[in-house]
């Protein structure tokens, strides 16, 4: 294999449960278990079995309908809620060697500050909104070891402007903006360190159509300029059709189909895929 | 002295707590130890935190200061003091060099402090990340993981909005490289007084049950940026109404009948040590 090759992020047999479990729905008996949810004990299993790799510039795309296990997958990723086993491998940590989520809480936050960038569905969770929007972006650059205040306050009008905000608007708190003006200061925070990898949370979700649109292409931008590896997820499939190169389809906490993007769309093996396209025509 | 109380006022079951805290957060500089703050007979956030590890500490042949703000006279000091005193027994003093322990509000005495005293700080606000995370599970986390970037945003703020660290006091501080920790509201200009002093510092929030430490000779720095450094208050071109000294903090005053102003020692005792002092040699 040539170094080309080698994932930037790899996912292995990652399983996310809630609650925890019971024999009946340890060994998935039907009838007991509806979807991931078992009637027995409450459990609730949200990722089940995950294997996935992301490579260098590559956008990997996760749709599936709500309750699916996206969100829980990116939180999993992020290190913002504790996967019950699996394991996980960054190029940049240990040379990709050693499973992070087995790691302590102070060397994921290492990958975290260092490796990734997040860009969360809601704002509030991503961004302090009582601090001023290049303060945000500063936290970043802080949490990554930085202690220059004016290389950080340049760094943050750069990305700023990279994302179309008003450099004039910059000591002012994201309380104070649009929800697509916010979606647009988590993704100049998620940047600031030039981070390998990026994750997006349905980041165009209820905004509206022309900033969905200004928003898609400067993801689509940064990602051809800077060639980072993005998992994107999002349950709106135009936006998968545009922006990744190779989809997972999930349901119910599995993956049910992976492939090239144009392939999962124009020609869906499984039936709940082929619902799903079939009800965007 | 009172005898209808144990003495120092708690049972001795309860001294006994405190101090195994106070044990505790001198084995751990800079951490904030819980402790079971009592309900006393002045109110919380009057300086209870500090007057627990006063009376915790406190023994027959101890010589007792109690400074607010500066001040020996004031009513907070002037009230802690009787109580003591009621109590025990002691002996009070005002001056730094006579006593063995210092309890004291928002200042450290211009007096360098000897290796055999105690200088006890009270504190309202003992976690330095409250305004960044207002959920103390999550600043437990942040502490044990040794994650400041928080203490660090709050100053990147104040100079993006004003220009400079605008902290007037409680400028948070490295303790050994460890733990960052809220000196309590003391001035800037204390800060410095803390790093490697002889003395053994001890904190004490009543209010929000917290009690830590700095042993002798730890290592205290202030949060700084690389192009931005701690920069203690200045009183250039300024000197004490009363005694002439210029290299101590001072009190801006108003003279209210010509509307001028003037400084005037802060650390009253130290000022009357000084004034005192000049008239001898005076008279010779």
């Amino acid at each position: 294999m040539s170094v080309l090759e080698v994932p930037v992020l790899s996912v292995k047999q990652m399983n996310k449960q809630y609650g925890n479990g019971c024999s009946t729905c340890k060994q998935m008996k039907s009838g007991k278990v509806t979807k991931n949810y078992c009637h027995e004990c409450g459990t609730v299993y949200a990722c089940r079995d995950l294997t996935f790799d992301l490579y260098q510039g590559e956008v990997l795309g996760i749709v599936g309908e709500s309750g699916s296990g996206k969100s829980t997958l990116m939180k999993s990723l992020y290190f913002d809620e504790e996967v019950t086993d699996g394991e996980l491998y960054v190029a940049g940590f240990e040379d990709g060697n050693k499973n992070v989520f087995m790691e302590s809480a102070q060397k994921k936050r290492y990958v975290r500050n260092h490796l990734m960038g997040k860009v969360y569905q809601n704002p509030i969770l991503g961004l302090k909104m009582d601090f001023s929007s290049i303060g945000n972006i500063a936290e970043k650059l802080i949490s990554a070891g930085n202690r220059h205040v004016g290389s950080m306050e340049s760094r943050g009008a750069e990305l700023l402007e990279a994302v179309n905000i008003p450099v004039h608007r910059m000591k002012e708190e994201p309380r104070n903006f649009s929800g697509g003006m916010q979606q647009r200061v988590q993704i100049a925070k998620a940047l600031s360190n030039n981070p390998p990898i990026l994750l997006l949370d349905e980041v165009t979700t209820g905004l509206d159509l022309s900033v969905q649109a200004s928003v898609l292409d400067l993801i689509k931008g940064l990602q051809r300029d800077l060639n980072i590896s993005i998992v994107l997820v999002s349950h709106d499939l135009g936006v998968i059709r545009m922006l990744a190169d190779r989809t997972l389809v999930m349901l119910e906490g599995k993956v049910i189909e992976q492939g090239l993007t144009d392939q999962i769309l124009e020609d869906p093996q499984h039936p709940y895929t082929q619902q799903l396209v079939h009800s965007l025509l | 002295m009172n005898k209808t109380y144990n003495f120092a006022f708690f049972d001795e079951g309860s001294k006994r707590e405190i101090r195994r805290a106070t044990l505790k957060a001198i084995a751990i500089p800079g951490y904030q130890v819980p402790f079971a703050s009592r309900e006393m007979p002045i109110g919380r956030g009057w300086g209870t935190g500090g007057l627990q590890l006063t009376l915790s500490l406190i023994g027959k042949d101890d010589v007792l200061k109690v400074i607010d703000q500066g001040s020996d006279e004031s009513v907070n000091a002037v009230n802690i003091k009787k109580l003591v005193s009621d109590t025990t027994g002691v002996r009070t003093t005002d001056s730094t060099k006579g006593a063995s322990l210092i309890q004291s509000r928002h200042r450290v005495p211009e007096v360098p402090l000897q290796r055999d005293q105690i200088l006890i700080l009270q504190v309202p606000l003992p976690e330095p990340l409250r305004n960044f995370e207002p959920s103390e599970h999550e600043t437990k986390k942040l502490h044990a993981e040794r994650e400041y970037s928080g203490a660090w945003l709050m100053l990147f703020e104040q100079i993006m909005k004003y220009g400079i660290m605008a902290t007037d006091a409680d400028h948070p501080v490295m303790v050994h490289d460890r733990y960052v920790m809220a000196p309590s509201p003391i001035p800037r200009f204390d800060n410095s007084k803390l790093d490697n002093n002889e003395a053994l510092i001890l904190l004490g929030a009543g209010r929000e049950k917290k009690v830590y430490a700095i042993p002798p000779y730890t290592n205290i720095s202030s949060l700084a940026f690389d192009d931005y450094g701690f920069e203690i208050e200045s009183f250039a071109n300024h000197a004490c109404i009363l005694c002439g000294s210029n290299d101590v903090f001072l009190d801006e005053l108003v003279d209210e009948e010509s509307g001028e102003t003037y400084f005037q020692c802060n650390d009253t005792s130290n000022c009357l040590e000084m004034v005192n002092q000049k008239q001898s040699l005076g008279v010779k």
